[in-house]
């Protein structure tokens, strides 16, 4: 049985604690979408052996969702983030090569464009808009 | 009452008493604790607590639930005062005041060794928790929060749960049941 | 205590018994008695009985083989009533004054034991024999093979009374988690001690020490050295009668702790199971002894030699008077010394190497007694109990050099470590060939949530048997790897080299698996039984898979071990439920209105863990005439429901409109403050999953109603795409379904008695149908929803729970002279039913789309986008070819059967005939005094009129015509007024 710690509260729950949320960082396709994308959206899942960025609800705790790069196979796990963030940070990968050196993000790593803007208007000091969400379907 | 086959550490009287308390008012707060913060604290006559602690000044308390949500517990009869006061303070702000006080209910547990009756519901180790420390957890079969109160501790879940939190909580609490080795 | 009633306990020894304390207990009917201190075990053996119980598969006699947990011989009954239970070790289990026991798996008795024709069937029986015999015919199977075989399976009979035991669990955290109380692991303690962490010490029996009092010269000083160091440390908990089961990721450990068993007058929970967070465990679970497999070694008394060497030393009891020792390394020689210590006979020991000069050798040379080296046993003699060996040479195939007079063999064909923990998460064996062991490999520990191993091993666990830096053992000599007895064993008595004593898996069994090709252990396993008994092989796994090897002429090595699963041994249920029972089973939750129900006679059903009342009947009043009353109450008058269930969720923000529009398929964002909205949930694969009406409370709130068993999924699914995807949307939840009593006041005569009651305008001006207002009923604060679900003038009223058995009984005060009628949910369900109105889980099941149910009207042609809409798009969602819900009317009157069929022309591939709709609600309505029912049909809404066949097993066909699912009210006037 897992232990996470919710990137939150701090608090190392234990998975009788937590509700699974399967794959992360899935963007998401509305309307409009071709059924390709839309299919590989709602369906489409990885399975690795190894390496896997995961959703968690810290659901009888503070009740936030958050993200965790774990070792399917051994359960090892590399590291615990908040939901908004669109791909896993620098220190995760770090974690993750110090732990695998011969594993490798299968996103695009290069810079992020200009973060102004990203940005909507008028939201002050609030997070920037969600641009390759980290969510599941609702099943 | 000791037992002659048990230690002298395993009594044959509970390991704590199971009162329910009732007369609490609750109000939930959600907002942005960082910036409206103070709005807060000044409407609600405490200090906005550190992440899972709470603060009280005897007659009221006010416990952290989540980066963006507060509890604060007060007598009944202040709740409504405190809900306009509240209201007013974040008037500006995206914030959400709510009066919960009927949704919960919460017991106390006093007497000899009422961590240990927890020890059997909750995957917390209480040893740990500091005196000011908050816990959201699970007793059993449902969510629960767990925080240190006089001598002893107090828990609150949801209202339709009370009869169930009642009954694993005095099950838990069983004389000689007292988790020394023997 | 006489020797005559305890034959075979010795005028001294025993360092765990109690002389003075005399425990008197029956065995299958029998008075016997043994001492405090006793196991269940030693004291049977100490009143001669031998033989403890028949094996499963040739009902063979069968006596205890080892004297731990290890046991797969000595099964009993344990316990009456309520409190039996199959299936105990006699070995480990305490002896208790006024215990009752008894034998299994014979009849009609252990003596003469039907079963054992079995025994003369054995050629008959060889591995695989279920699944060559029962294949054919087929029909046999179900009618004569299965029903026989049931009848036979199963070791233990069931208990059939209720448990009255209580148990318990408890969380624990520790540093280190040290596993066994052995010499090994009270070091291992006191070094991990030593660094101030907190440390918890698990020992499976009531001693400490493991071995080592009964095997090392000055072990128990050492023992008792050990603990009083360990004593004195504050940060170490020694816990005893505590066996670590299990062990699983990120350092979770499962432990039992026996507190009262089998002395229920105690009134203590009997187990208690511990959840343990360990950040670092020590396995020091020392090593089982390994059976030799030579001919007829399942004989009563035929023993383990550490086994013997227990009783004498622990119990003082002898197994017999007669010991012949038959061995493959040095430890067994220590059995010879205790038995010729305790005054008993050694005419040999039977060493199958072809040197014996090691120090516990020459110590037993020096005694006198014969060693006969490069021997071995050629087949024992006797069957209910050993009365000899037949002596061979081990290199031969078993010609007999003599014969030699014994009642007791004690046989040791090495030591394996336990390596259970270890392996069960993850931990890598390696193969020692030298010590003839499976051993933990230290470099491929099992690994916690930082990837560090996080066991280490420690004693004879490691492969270090005899543990000499810590018990001062002796030196011993190499260990000769003997896996059949002797070498060159004739076929013929391999059929009688039992390895699975409980399954009755023998040497020739395993043997023809590896011929017949099974080479992965883990097939052979299954195809043998081998080590899939109640003791999971835990003596016999080595010497099978080693016998497999052989077969397969392969290194054991590339045969490797079965995988080694939790628990360690058998967890009893009690311990799984622990609080989770009677009242407690589960939380079942109330309304606040629960007691008000209770006292007024509902039948309740369940709804999701709620309670609810389904009808209220009255005195000798049936279920269904209570709820028919109810309706037509309610459609004639005036009823009330409790309807506190409802989710009520407030969605609150600058953005609280623009999500509920994504949210919900209609457009929430238009709707005026003050009004009311029904609104539609989709999964993002286009689902419908729940529904509800919102509340627009102010300019950026609104309170969201959901279904009861969708509030909390609701509320979940709303915080999911809040913190997961518009995470920039200023949006806050708030689950209030708890804070408030929602009582329903429906029927022609509600206004009327709400006017009486007091305190608001409800007329239809004030508070029209779909909108909402607050203010004081009777005095009490509440809010008023213009929403019905009935079809009927309704009100429903939220006030806080606190108050809400106060509101709801101002009402039936007030309503009294209208005949004001409580009315549960199965009055609810019809009179929605009889409006055409869907409900989730009856019209929805996970594949219907609110188009499927003609709820077009509710989903926006306006919206760019909401949760579902692209899913709804797909092909076959906006198919005319799907199944649409339709009115369905009986032709005979009958009432429909519900989930039924309607049958279409042809059939499928499968033979089976094409179906074109199905039942989702079917009820005899009250109101109109016939059926009525809604259904899912192929192109339904374009088929008015036609009829459809339903097919039910046994029984006429059902017919009915397709019509419109409107029963009632067709034109909704009467909400509306």
């Amino acid at each position: 049985m897992l232990t996470l710690t919710c990137p939150y509260c701090g608090v190392a729950a234990e998975e009788t604690e937590l509700h699974p949320g399967g794959e992360s960082h899935l963007k998401r396709f509305g309307p409009g979408s071709s059924d390709t994308d839309f299919e590989a959206y709602l369906f489409a899942r990885k399975n690795p052996k190894g390496v896997h960025f995961e959703r968690w609800r810290h659901l009888y705790g503070c009740g936030k969702w958050f993200l965790a790069a774990r070792d399917t196979a051994t359960l090892q796990v590399f590291g615990t983030y908040r939901a908004q963030t669109p791909t896993p940070p620098a220190e995760i990968v770090a974690a993750i090569q110090a732990a695998r050196p011969h594993w490798q993000p299968d996103w695009d790593t290069s810079p992020p464009r200009n973060a102004e803007g990203d940005s909507a208007p008028g939201l002050g000091d609030d997070p920037a808009p969600n641009p390759t969400p980290a969510r599941d379907s609702f099943a | 009452m000791s037992d002659p086959r048990l230690p002298d550490t395993i009594l044959m009287t509970p390991l704590a008493q199971v009162t329910e308390v009732t007369g609490l008012g609750m109000v939930a707060i959600r907002a942005d604790l960082a910036r409206a913060g103070d709005a807060i604290a000044d409407a609600a006559g405490l200090a906005i607590p550190a992440p899972n602690r709470f603060v009280t000044d005897g007659g009221r308390w006010l416990g952290w639930m989540s980066p963006d949500e507060l509890l604060l517990i007060l007598p009944a009869a202040e709740v409504a005062p405190a809900v306009a006061a509240l209201t007013d303070a974040l008037a500006g702000e995206h914030a959400l005041v709510a009066d919960v006080s009927d949704m919960r209910c919460v017991f106390d547990l006093s007497g000899r060794k009422p961590a240990q009756a927890l020890s059997k519901l909750c995957p917390v180790d209480f040893g740990a928790l500091p005196a000011d420390g908050l816990r959201r957890t699970r007793a059993a079969q449902i969510a629960c929060a767990v925080w240190p109160q006089g001598q002893g501790w107090r828990i609150t879940a949801f209202r339709s749960v009370t009869d169930y939190l009642r009954g694993i909580l005095t099950a838990a609490a069983a004389p000689g049941t007292d988790l020394e080795p023997r | 205590m006489t020797t005559q009633s305890a034959p075979f306990r010795l005028p001294a020894g025993g360092r765990l018994i109690d002389r003075t304390a005399r425990r008197d207990f029956r065995f299958d009917g029998r008075q016997m008695s043994g001492l405090a201190g006793d196991t269940l075990a030693s004291a049977l053996l100490a009143n001669g009985q031998l033989m403890m119980g028949r094996s499963f598969k040739y009902h063979r006699p069968r006596g205890p083989v080892a004297s731990g947990a290890e046991e797969p011989n000595a099964l009993l009954g344990l316990g009456q009533g309520g409190r039996f239970e199959p299936n105990q070790r006699a070995t480990t289990t305490p002896l208790v004054a006024g215990m009752v026991t008894t034998s299994q798996n014979a009849w009609p008795s252990l003596d003469r034991d039907i079963g054992a024709v079995n025994n003369w069937l054995w050629r008959f029986f060889p591995a695989g024999f279920y699944y060559k015999t029962f294949m054919y015919p087929r029909a046999a199977w179900k009618h004569v093979f299965e029903p026989v075989i049931r009848r036979a399976a199963g070791l233990g009979r069931a208990p059939e009374l209720p448990d009255p035991d209580r148990y318990e669990q408890a969380y624990d955290f520790a540093d280190v988690v040290v596993v066994g109380g052995g010499i090994a692991g009270l070091a291992a303690a006191a070094e991990a001690a030593a660094g101030g962490g907190k440390v918890v010490v698990l020992e499976q029996t009531g001693h400490w020490g493991g071995r080592t009092p009964v095997d090392h010269a000055d072990g128990q000083g050492r023992v008792d050295a050990a603990l009083a160091q360990l004593r004195a440390m504050p940060n170490v908990t020694l816990r005893r009668n505590t066996m670590a089961v299990g062990l699983y990721d990120h350092g979770y450990l499962l432990a039992r702790e026996h507190l009262a068993d089998h002395d229920p007058n105690a009134g203590l929970p009997r187990q208690r199971l511990w959840r343990i967070r360990a950040g670092r465990v020590v396995t020091a679970t020392g090593a089982l002894e390994r059976p030799l497999s030579f001919a007829g070694n399942d004989v009563p008394g035929v023993m383990l030699a550490s086994a013997v060497r227990d009783y004498l030393v622990d119990y003082g009891v002898a197994a017999g008077r007669r010991v012949a020792v038959v061995t493959n390394n040095d430890d067994a020689y220590r059995t010879a010394l205790a038995a010729l210590d305790a005054g008993l006979e050694v005419p040999i020991v039977i060493d199958a190497r072809p040197v014996a000069d090691g120090p516990l050798a020459q110590a037993v040379r020096a005694r006198g007694v014969r060693i006969a080296t490069g021997s071995a046993v050629a087949k024992v003699l006797g069957s209910k109990a050993v009365n000899g060996l037949k002596l061979c040479d081990h290199a031969g195939q078993g010609d007999p050099l003599g014969v030699v007079d014994c009642d007791v063999i004690a046989m040791s064909g090495g030591w394996s470590p336990v390596v259970h923990l270890w392996s069960h998460c993850g931990g890598k064996l390696i193969w020692d060939e030298a010590r003839a062991m499976f051993a933990p490999d230290p470099n491929r520990p099992p690994t916690g949530a930082d990837g560090q191993g996080n066991v280490t091993v420690a004693g004879a666990a490691s492969g270090d048997l005899a543990v000499s830096g810590l018990t001062g053992a002796v030196g011993e000599s190499p260990i000769l790897p003997v896996w059949v007895m002797p070498r060159n064993a004739t076929r013929a008595a391999r059929f009688k080299m039992w390895l699975d004593y409980q399954n009755d898996v023998k040497v020739s069994d395993v043997e023809l698996a590896g011929r017949e090709g099974y080479a992965s252990v883990e097939h052979a396993k299954r195809y043998t039984t081998l080590g899939m008994a109640t003791d999971q092989g835990k003596i016999s796994n080595i010497n099978g898979l080693a016998i497999l090897s052989d077969a397969l002429g392969q290194p054991i090595q590339a045969t490797g071990t079965t995988t080694f699963r939790p628990p360690y041994t058998p967890l009893t249920l009690g311990t799984i439920a622990a609080e989770a029972r009677g009242d407690v089973f589960q939380p079942l939750r109330k309304t606040p209105l629960h007691g008000w129900h209770e006292r007024h006679g509902a039948h309740w059903e369940p709804v999701g863990l709620w309670r609810r009342p389904y009808c209220y009947p009255r005195g000798t009043e049936t279920p269904h005439a209570a709820v028919a009353r109810e309706i037509l109450a309610v459609r004639g008058g005036v009823g009330t429901l409790d309807a506190s269930t409802l989710g009520k969720i407030l969605v609150k923000g600058p953005d609280a409109g623009r999500f509920l529009d994504m949210i919900y398929t209609g457009m929430m964002s238009s709707l005026p403050v003050g009004k009311c909205r029904y609104g539609l949930v989709c999964s993002e694969n286009g689902f419908l999953v729940d529904d509800g009406v919102a509340a627009r409370l102010s300019e950026d709130s609104w309170l969201v109603h959901t279904t009861t068993g969708g509030a909390d999924r609701i509320h979940a699914h709303m915080e999911d795409w809040l913190q997961c995807e518009w995470w920039d949307w200023r949006v806050y939840t708030a689950n209030l379904t708890e804070q408030y009593a929602q009582i329903a006041v429906v029927g022609p005569k509600a206004r009327t008695v709400l006017e009486r009651l007091g305190g608001m305008d409800v007329s239809a001006g004030a508070l029209p149908f779909m909108g909402w207002a607050e203010g004081r009923l009777a005095g009490i604060p509440v809010r008023i929803y213009r929403i019905s679900f009935s079809g009927e003038l309704s009100f429903e009223i939220a006030a806080p729970a606190g108050r809400g058995l106060e509101l709801w009984e101002a009402i039936h005060k007030t309503g009294a002279e209208f005949g004001i009628t409580p009315y549960g949910t199965e009055a609810m369900h019809i009179m929605r039913a009889e409006k055409g109105f869907i409900m989730i889980g009856d019209e929805t099941d996970g594949t219907v789309i609110p188009q499927d149910l003609g709820l077009s009207w509710a989903i926006s042609k306006k919206k760019p986008d909401y949760i579902g809409k692209r899913a709804q798009e797909r092909s076959f969602m906006a198919s005319p070819d799907r199944w649409t819900l339709v009115g369905l009317e009986s032709l005979d009157g009958r009432v429909l059967p519900d989930g039924a069929y309607a049958v279409a022309d042809g059939v499928n591939p499968n033979g089976q005939r094409n179906t074109q709709g199905r039942v989702t609600s079917t009820y005899f309505s009250p109101t109109l005094n016939r059926p009525i029912a809604m259904g899912l049909v192929h192109r339904g809404p374009d088929r008015m009129g036609e009829e459809l066949e339903f097919p039910v097993p046994g029984g006429a066909s059902h017919r009915a015509r397709i019509v419109d699912p409107v029963f009632f009210d067709k034109e909704g006037t009467k909400a509306n007024v």
